[in-house]
C-alpha cells in the first residue's frame, strides 16, 4: 500500500517504535475483540500514552487518507474493534490514568484505558458507577463509551450514556473538541456515546458516580420454568419494584454455571432468578420481603437468600459465569443480544425454544428480565459438518424474533460488525439515512472505523453544492446512494 | 409575549404524514418553518423577525402505545404533557418529568430539553427518551432508537434532537421510558443567610445514600433554602432523617412536609422570569456559593437543581449585564425567558460555544436540514 511505509514511520515518530507494532506476531492479540470468529490483522497497531499522541495519530491517518479502529480492552461481542486491514489499530489500553477524584461533586476525569471497575474502586466506598458491564474488571471505560454499555444494574441506575458529564475528543481530522452535558446547543455528547467508535476517540472522560446505596439484599428463586420465573418478574414490576437487579438464567446455563462455579443452584430447576434490592435500609427490607413473597406465589421451588456478602458474592459470581461456562456444555456457541418488551417474554423464549428444535440445536439462556434483553446462547459443535451454518441461521431468526416482538437487535453489546446485516430489520431506508447524515457530519471522509453499524458502505455527499465525483467512484469501487 | 414584525402563516396538520409533507413544501418554497406545540416557550431562543409559516401540531395529540408492563409510552408530540401524566397516572405510573407545565406539549419540553425538580433523580428530558420519529424539511420521516428501554442499535438520533429546538426538523412522536407512581412523598426544607451553610447541606444530601427523588435550593433577599423530597411507603421515616441531617448542618426552621405539592410548585415557577429576564446556568455542586453570589449582584432571585448543578437566576433586565458579569467562567449561561429586545443576537442568549463543537453543530444542521427551513436563527451560533 503507498505510503503505509511512510505513516508507520510517522507513528513511530509520535509514540515511540516501541509502541507501533507490525509484525504478525506481535499484532496476534489484536486480531480479534470478544468475538474470536472474528479476525483480521491490522497494517500496524499503535499505542499511545497520552491524548496529544492520540490527536497526532488520527492527525497522520487523516493527512495520510488511512482509516483506523480505536480499542480498548478488546473485550467487545460485537466485532467493533476488529481491524481493517489496510488501517491502523489505535489501542488505548496505556492511557490507564485517573485524572481527577471529586466526590464532593460526585465526579471522576478519567483516560479512556481505565477499566470500568477500577472507576467503583477509586470512589469505593462511598460512592460507584452504576453502569456494571459482566466484563468489568477488564472492559474500558472508552469501549463502555463507544458502547453505551449497561450491565446488570442497568434497569434501575440506567446506562453509560446517562452518567458521562464531559468528554474529550479526538475528531476524524485531528481536530480535538469538548462535549459537555448541559453545554447549549446539540447533544454532541449524548450523539457520541453508543457510537461505536465511528464518531471519533475519546481522550479523556468525565462521569458522574453516585452514592453506594446503603442496604444490599440479593436472592435467588428457583422455578420449574422460565414462564414461572417470568410471573415473577411481571408480579415485581407491577407492584411498582424497581430492583437494583434482576437477572435469570434457564436450565441449560444453570447447568453450565454450577459446574463452573459450585455455588449450590438447583439442577432441576428450569429457571433461577436472581433478584438484588438496593436503596435506602427502611425501603430496600420491606422490598425485599415482598419481592420473596411474590416469588413464592409465582410458584418458587425454593428460595436462597445471600446473608453476607461472601454469599452476594457466589450468587452474582454464577450469574457472571454463564457465559465463560458454556464451553461445558458446548464446544462453541454465538452469544447474542437480543432485546424484547418484558411483557413478550415468554412468548419470546417459547418462539426461541421452537426454533432451536427446528434446527436440532441447542440454546442456553441467560437475560436481564427487569429490561427484556436476552442473551441467548447458540451452541454448537463445528466439527459436525453444517452445523456452525445452522447455528449462524438460527442466531439471525432468534435476532429476528425480537425485532417482530418490538424490540432490538442490541441492548448493550453494539452492532460492530456482527449485527449490521440486522440492521434493516429494525431500521428503513429513510432511518439509516438520517443515522448516516450524522454519522458524516463528524467524518464525512469516512476514516473512523469505516465497516461498522451500517449495512452497506455509502459516501457522504458534498453539502450543499454542485456534484463532484469521489475518487472511488471514479475508479468504480464506490456508488453515491 | 411581543410580538415581533413579519406574519406569520398558521398552518394545522391532523396527521404526521400530513405535517411532514407541510413541512417539505414549506421548506421547499424558501420558506422558514417553526413549530407550535403549547405555545409556552415560543419566546425562547434568538429573537428572529420576518415571516413565519407555523406548524401548530395540536392535532398530533394521540397516545400511541402505553405499555404498562413494560413502563414504556409512545406520545405524538402534541399530546399536552399534563393529559399524559393524567393518563399515566391511572396506571399507577407517570414520566418523570416535571417542567413548568402551563399547556406544555411532550413536543415542546422535549425540543427545549425543559425540566423540573425531579431531574435530580431521573435526569433530563435526553435521559428518558427511549425513541424518536421525526420529520426532515427535505420531507424525510425518520425514526431513531425504539420502545425498549435497553437499545444501542444505531445513532441516538433521539438524543440529538432533544434539546435541538426544532432546528433538526419536527418532532413527530416520542417513545419515553416510565416510572412507577411513588406510594407516598414526603419533603424536608431548612433555611440558612449563609451560603456556605446553605452548600454543605446540599453536598452532604448529594452523598447520602438516601435516594432523593429532588433535592432543590432557592435563595432571595439574602435567604435560602435547601428541599429535599423522598418517594417511597416509608417516604416519613426517610425525611426525618434528612431533616435531622439538615438540623445537624445548621438550617432552620427544619421541617418535614407531607403537603409538599406547593413547595414544588413554587420551585417551578421560579424557573420562568418575574423580573424580566431568566437565565439558566450551569454549575459543579459545590459552586452554589458563586451562582448566589452574582443573583445577589444583580438582585435577582435563584431556584436550581442543588445536587445536579442547574439553576435558574432571575433579575430585572437593567441588571442582567451585571449578573453575567458575576458568574463563574464555566457556567454557560443561557438567556432562557426575557423579553425580545434582550435577545437579538445569538451569543446574547446562548453565549459562545466551544468553537469546533460549533462547526459540527453546523454540519449536522447542513446535512439534516439543507434548506435551512428549521427555526432558522433561533439557535447556538444562530443556527
Amino acid at each position: 500500500m503507498p505510503g503505509a511505509a511512510q505513516l508507520i514511520a510517522h507513528l513511530q515518530e509520535i509514540c515511540g517504535s516501541e509502541h507501533v507494532h507490525t509484525h504478525p506476531h506481535a499484532l496476534a492479540p489484536y486480531q480479534s475483540d470478544g468475538l474470536a470468529q472474528y479476525r483480521q490483522r491490522p497494517l500496524a497497531a499503535v499505542l499511545p500514552g497520552t491524548a496529544a499522541q492520540v490527536r497526532a495519530v488520527v492527525r497522520a491517518c487523516f493527512e495520510a487518507g488511512v482509516p483506523w479502529v480505536a480499542r480498548g480492552s478488546g473485550t467487545g461481542l460485537s466485532g467493533g474493534a476488529l481491524p481493517l486491514a489496510d488501517g491502523i489499530l489505535i489501542v488505548l489500553a496505556r492511557m490507564r490514568r485517573i485524572l481527577e477524584v471529586d466526590l464532593r461533586n460526585s465526579r471522576v476525569v478519567v483516560e479512556p484505558g481505565v477499566t470500568n471497575l477500577a472507576v467503583s474502586r477509586a470512589v469505593a466506598p462511598s460512592h460507584f458507577y452504576p453502569p456494571d458491564p459482566s466484563s468489568q474488571l477488564v472492559c474500558s471505560i472508552g469501549g463502555n463509551i463507544a458502547e453505551n454499555s449497561g450491565g446488570a444494574h442497568c434497569f434501575k441506575y440506567g446506562f453509560t450514556t446517562n452518567y458521562v458529564t464531559a468528554l474529550d475528543v479526538v475528531l476524524s481530522d485531528g481536530s480535538e473538541a469538548r462535549f459537555e452535558r448541559d453545554a447549549p446547543g446539540y447533544d454532541l455528547l449524548g450523539a457520541f456515546v453508543g457510537s461505536e467508535g465511528t464518531l471519533g476517540v475519546a481522550t479523556a472522560i468525565e462521569l458522574r458516580v453516585v452514592p453506594a446505596p446503603e442496604s444490599v439484599r440479593t436472592l435467588v428463586a428457583f422455578f420449574e420454568d422460565t414462564a414461572s420465573a417470568g410471573q415473577a418478574v411481571s408480579a415485581i414490576v407491577a407492584a411498582g419494584i424497581v430492583p437494583g437487579a434482576i437477572e435469570m438464567m434457564d436450565r441449560l446455563s444453570i447447568r453450565a454455571a454450577e459446574q463452573a462455579t459450585g455455588a449450590g443452584y438447583r439442577l432441576d430447576a428450569g429457571a433461577a432468578l436472581l433478584v438484588e434490592l438496593d436503596g435506602p435500609r427502611e425501603e430496600c427490607r420491606q422490598r425485599f420481603e415482598q419481592v420473596a413473597t411474590l416469588c413464592a406465589r409465582a410458584g418458587a421451588l425454593d428460595l436462597r437468600v445471600a446473608l453476607d456478602a461472601a454469599e452476594r458474592e457466589l450468587i452474582w459470581k454464577t450469574r457472571k459465569a454463564a457465559f465463560g461456562a458454556m464451553g461445558r456444555v458446548a464446544p462453541a456457541y454465538f452469544v447474542q443480544d437480543g432485546v424484547i418488551p418484558r411483557t413478550r417474554l415468554a412468548e419470546v423464549l417459547e418462539r426461541i425454544d421452537q426454533l432451536a428444535a427446528a434446527y436440532g440445536l441447542q440454546v442456553a439462556n441467560v437475560f436481564h428480565a427487569g429490561d427484556g434483553n436476552l442473551h441467548p446462547l447458540v451452541c454448537y459443535d463445528s466439527s459436525r459438518p453444517g452445523e456452525a451454518e445452522r447455528a449462524e441461521r438460527l442466531a439471525g431468526e432468534i435476532i429476528k424474533s425480537c425485532v417482530e416482538a418490538g424490540g432490538s437487535i442490541t441492548g448493550e453489546h453494539g452492532v460492530g460488525v456482527d449485527k449490521k446485516a440486522y440492521m434493516p430489520t429494525m431500521f428503513a431506508e429513510p432511518d439509516l439515512d438520517a443515522f448516516h447524515r450524522l454519522r458524516c457530519a463528524f467524518d464525512p471522509v469516512g476514516l473512523a472505523n469505516p465497516g461498522k453499524v451500517m449495512p452497506t458502505p455509502r459516501l457522504c455527499g458534498e453539502v450543499p453544492g454542485p456534484f463532484r465525483e469521489h475518487p472511488l467512484e471514479r475508479e468504480g469501487v464506490a456508488v453515491r446512494f | 409575549m411581543a410580538l415581533l414584525a413579519g406574519a406569520t402563516k398558521v398552518l394545522t396538520p391532523a396527521s404526521a404524514q400530513e405535517a411532514a409533507v407541510m413541512l417539505a413544501e414549506a421548506a421547499a418554497a424558501g420558506g422558514r418553518v417553526r413549530f407550535r406545540g403549547g405555545g409556552t416557550k415560543l419566546g425562547w431562543g434568538v429573537a428572529v423577525d420576518g415571516d413565519w409559516v407555523e406548524l401548530d401540531v395540536g392535532r398530533l395529540n394521540r397516545t400511541l402505545e402505553h405499555n404498562v408492563g413494560d413502563l414504556t409510552a409512545i406520545f405524538e408530540a402534541g399530546v399536552p404533557l399534563a393529559r399524559a401524566q393524567a393518563q399515566l397516572a391511572a396506571a399507577g405510573q407517570r414520566l418523570a418529568l416535571d417542567p413548568p407545565d402551563g399547556g406544555a406539549t411532550i413536543g415542546g419540553v422535549f425540543a427545549t430539553g425543559d425540566a423540573g425538580p425531579l431531574r435530580h433523580r431521573y435526569g433530563a428530558p435526553r435521559d428518558l427518551i427511549l425513541g424518536i420519529t421525526v420529520a426532515l424539511s427535505d420531507g424525510t420521516i425518520a425514526r431513531a432508537g425504539g420502545k425498549v428501554i435497553k437499545n444501542v442499535a444505531g445513532y441516538d438520533l433521539a438524543k440529538l434532537f432533544t434539546g435541538a429546538f426544532g432546528t433538526l426538523g419536527l418532532i413527530l412522536s416520542v417513545s419515553v421510558r416510565l416510572h412507577p407512581l411513588p406510594e407516598a412523598q414526603v419533603s424536608a426544607r431548612g433555611v440558612a443567610a449563609d451560603p456556605g451553610r446553605l452548600v454543605e447541606v446540599v453536598l452532604a444530601l448529594s452523598a447520602a445514600p438516601l435516594e432523593l427523588e429532588a433535592l432543590d435550593v432557592a435563595w432571595s433577599g439574602g435567604r435560602g433554602a435547601v428541599l429535599a423530597q423522598v418517594a417511597g411507603a416509608k417516604a416519613r421515616r426517610r425525611a426525618d432523617r434528612v431533616a435531622a441531617l439538615m438540623r445537624e448542618r445548621g438550617l432552620q426552621e427544619v421541617e418535614a412536609i407531607t403537603e409538599d405539592e406547593p413547595l414544588w410548585a413554587a420551585q417551578r415557577a421560579g424557573q420562568r422570569t418575574h423580573a424580566g429576564a431568566l437565565v439558566r446556568v450551569g454549575a459543579r455542586a459545590s459552586e452554589l456559593p458563586a451562582i448566589i453570589a452574582a443573583a445577589d449582584a444583580a438582585r435577582g432571585t435563584l431556584v436550581g437543581r442543588g445536587g445536579v448543578g442547574a439553576f435558574y437566576l432571575d433579575c430585572a433586565p437593567a441588571a442582567l449585564p451585571e449578573l453575567l458579569r458575576s458568574l463563574p467562567a464555566r457556567a454557560h449561561p443561557v438567556l432562557l425567558d426575557a423579553p425580545p429586545e434582550l435577545r437579538v443576537s445569538p451569543e446574547q442568549v446562548w453565549g459562545a460555544p466551544e468553537p469546533r463543537a460549533l462547526e459540527l453543530m453546523r454540519q449536522i444542521k447542513r446535512r439534516f436540514d439543507p434548506a435551512g427551513a428549521c427555526n432558522p436563527g433561533v439557535f447556538v451560533g444562530g443556527i
